[in-house]
């Protein structure tokens, strides 16, 4: 990290900011640039996740954003509200390495706002059913449940054969993507016009309510995260049966769990509703975006062209565990030859972004306070969803005005 | 004639003096306290926000619409309920263990007083996030500290940070442990400002030990229980850095731990929603203001 830092040390060096442990092993990727011609290896600055959205808008506000920065992907909608980033048709158009054709549509989707393209993803993430095989077996299915209704009687004989303290799934009351990706199973779009809830859609309903019904026929526990004790220990000892979770927890299972265990967990796509797996779930990950105010778009893009040749991409996952974006990276036999992650390379080709609206983080919260409403208040379905809907419509109040003037304006 | 008028010019020359001498400080007071305090009043009273900071024409004056929206929002009454259960049960929670403990390591026959006190003063000028981490695992719901003791005597696990009923009274416990130390050692100064013989005359009246504490050693304390309390109030209602480390900043379970500041922060470094988190703090401002008259104005008539 230091000689990436230092190597391009100097005041034309591209600034990119990282996040997190990406932005350790970003410099790592970066040495060979300093031999392609014309390219000084650039100026990386590593910044926690946890602080990384504030900083990066008080650091729009303060005129101080770096070249090129990795976000979120769902924070392209806000910096894009900002106009802090710039679109980069022009530059994908004429480029022979990024090409929206070698990449999960969902995922690509989630950086194309108002008609043009504002971020690379980088890696990508989503969420799959993570499932104890050898409990699943015991109960009668020798493979993942594939609808919505064999995901159910697997769930029911699961709950029957373990017995009050244990489970047949978590879902912790305090995370939305749980009740989100089960809402958009039928394909609830969640907002209207980008300007009006819409969870009381007939579609996110049904979804909503076979969440609930977890919870009403005892078959997931009713607790947050922070009352998890231990995730893995809880997954070994059968305490719960299935959990919908990403990436980062297969590596976690390996880690903490004995190696006698890998062969009794497996993961698998979500299931659909009706019909054949993949299920819809979220198009998550991290991208890459070029700031308006960078004085070095071009030599940013190259680095962005860098980070996104399959071989970077495969390193990429070696260092971090961050699933490639590109899609040819998948065939690279570390990642094909891995079982727990197939499921993934499945469910990617069904993933959905979340409203593409700076307020949906907002929006998110509102989600699980509510989801929290129903499953310990004991508010109706209908209810819930109503006051989400006002809740939400509320929120949006502002970004209907601005709308408004915007299409108001010649 | 003329001294007088010696007098009143170098009076004059002395005035211009002080003023100059006081001029620095307040200018500081002005650029750094004045100026941010009305400009965030002015800020109440639009609806600045995110497409604000991109676009300062989409920023709208709003008057009082964000107060109102505030005065109708469950959530800040629910910020403000809590709040204010914090401060009505852990300021006297607070005051009292700061008292009783006060009075012990004062006590003559208290052996290594100095040791206790600092013990019990430690925990003021730990790091809240170091404690906080301690803390959480004090109060885990398996393996934590707090639930080992209570099944000594047979009382069940309690999910002390994720049940919404207990979640406070954790919070609580933590906020009187981690401050009372302070109002201790005011009080331990204030103990050693009460004149000996005062007891010793007590003593020879036949008063016991209680008599001596609740007819001598209170209303001598009366001007520091104000100090004390007042001060206790004021930080307690601005309760923010405990339920933010121990939840994770989100004020749960459902906003059981949810305080007006943390509200405040929420709205407007999480959202963006400057303007009605500027709003929400000049509340928090007129509700400590009333508080502390009230508390001024309810103290014995004799201390006026």
């Amino acid at each position: 990290m230091v000689a990436g830092g230092c190597a391009g040390g100097g005041s034309d060096a591209v600034q990119l900011w990282g996040l997190g442990r990406e932005g350790e092993e970003v410099a790592r990727l970066l040495p060979p640039l300093a031999n392609v011609p014309g390219v000084a290896a650039p100026k990386v600055q590593q910044i926690p996740w946890t602080a990384a959205h504030e900083k990066l808008l008080t650091a729009f506000v303060g005129r101080s954003t770096p070249d090129l920065a990795q976000v979120g992907n769902t924070w392209v909608p806000e910096l894009v509200a900002l106009g802090a980033i710039e679109p980069l048709d022009a530059y994908v158009a004429a480029s022979r390495v990024v090409s929206s054709a070698d990449h999960f549509p969902g995922v690509w989707d989630t950086n194309v706002l108002d008609g043009h393209v504002w971020g690379i993803p980088w890696y990508v993430d989503t969420r799959v059913l993570f499932y104890r095989s050898d409990l699943l077996a015991e109960v009668g299915f020798d493979r993942a449940p594939r609808t919505w209704a064999e995901w159910r009687d697997a769930m029911r004989r699961l709950k029957e054969r373990g017995g009050p303290d244990r489970y047949a799934i978590i879902l912790p009351t305090d995370e939305w993507p749980q009740p989100v990706i089960l809402g958009m199973g039928r394909g609830a779009e969640l907002v209207r016009d980008g300007q009006w809830g819409a969870f009381r859609d007939p579609r996110f309903r049904a979804g909503f309510d076979f969440y609930l019904g977890l919870f009403r026929d005892g078959l997931a526990p009713v607790l947050g995260s922070a009352q998890i004790a231990s995730l893995y220990q809880q997954f070994a000892d059968g305490t719960f049966a299935m959990i919908i979770t990403g990436p980062w927890n297969v590596g976690e299972m390996r880690r903490r769990l004995p190696a006698s265990f890998q062969d009794r967990w497996a993961t698998a796509p979500m299931p659909a509703p009706t019909g054949e797996p993949p299920g819809v779930s979220l198009a998550g990950g991290a991208s890459l975006v070029i700031f308006r105010n960078s004085t070095r778009k071009a030599e940013a893009w190259r680095i962005v062209e860098a980070l996104s040749e399959p071989a970077a991409q495969v390193r990429f996952y070696a260092l971090t565990g961050d699933l490639p974006a590109h899609t040819a990276a998948w065939r690279d036999p570390n990642l094909a030859g891995d079982d727990k992650l197939a499921a993934f390379f499945t469910q990617l080709g069904n993933v959905r972004s979340t409203p593409k609206i700076p307020e949906w983080e907002q929006i998110a919260t509102k989600v699980f306070e509510n989801v929290q409403r129903a499953v310990y208040g004991g508010a109706g379905l209908d209810d819930t969803l109503a006051t989400l809907d006002a809740d939400v419509d509320r929120i949006l109040a502002k970004r209907r005005f601005i709308l408004a003037r915007r299409t108001a304006a010649p | 004639m003329s001294t007088t008028a010696a007098l009143t010019r170098g009076g004059r020359a002395e005035a211009w003096a002080g003023r100059a001498f006081v001029a620095p400080a307040l200018l500081l007071i002005a650029v750094f306290f004045l100026f941010p305090v009305l400009a965030g009043f002015l800020l109440s009273l639009t609806d600045f926000d995110l497409y604000g900071v991109a676009d300062p024409s989409a920023v709208r004056v709003v008057g009082a619409a964000n107060y109102a929206a505030l005065l109708r929002s469950s959530v800040f009454w629910r910020a403000f309920a809590n709040t204010l259960v914090f401060v009505v049960v852990g300021g006297p929670l607070t005051v009292g263990a700061a008292l009783g403990t006060a009075v012990l390591v004062s006590a003559r026959a208290t052996r290594l007083r100095g040791l206790f006190r600092t013990l019990l003063f430690a925990p003021v000028v730990a790091t809240l996030v170091a404690v906080a981490v301690v803390w959480r695992y004090l109060y885990h719901p398996r393996f934590g500290f707090l639930n080992e003791l209570l099944g000594l005597v047979g009382i069940e696990p309690v999910n002390w940070l994720g049940e919404p009923k207990t979640a406070m009274l954790a919070i609580i416990l933590l906020a009187v442990w981690k401050n009372f130390g302070f109002s201790m050692v005011i009080f331990v100064a204030a103990l050693q400002a009460i004149p000996e013989h005062l007891y010793e005359a007590a003593r020879i009246d036949g008063a016991n030990a209680w008599q001596q504490f609740r007819r001598i050693t209170v209303p001598l304390l009366g001007p520091t229980f104000l100090f004390v309390g007042v001060t206790t109030a004021i930080g307690y209602f601005q309760l923010f850095s405990e339920p933010y480390v121990l939840t994770s900043g989100t004020g749960g379970p459902l906003d059981a731990t949810l305080s007006v500041v943390l509200h405040m922060y929420k709205e407007g470094f999480r959202w963006w929603n400057i303007g009605y988190a500027a709003s929400v703090a000049f509340v928090l401002f007129a509700v400590i203001l009333v508080f502390t008259l009230l508390q001024l104005r309810l103290r014995p008539r004799g201390e006026r």
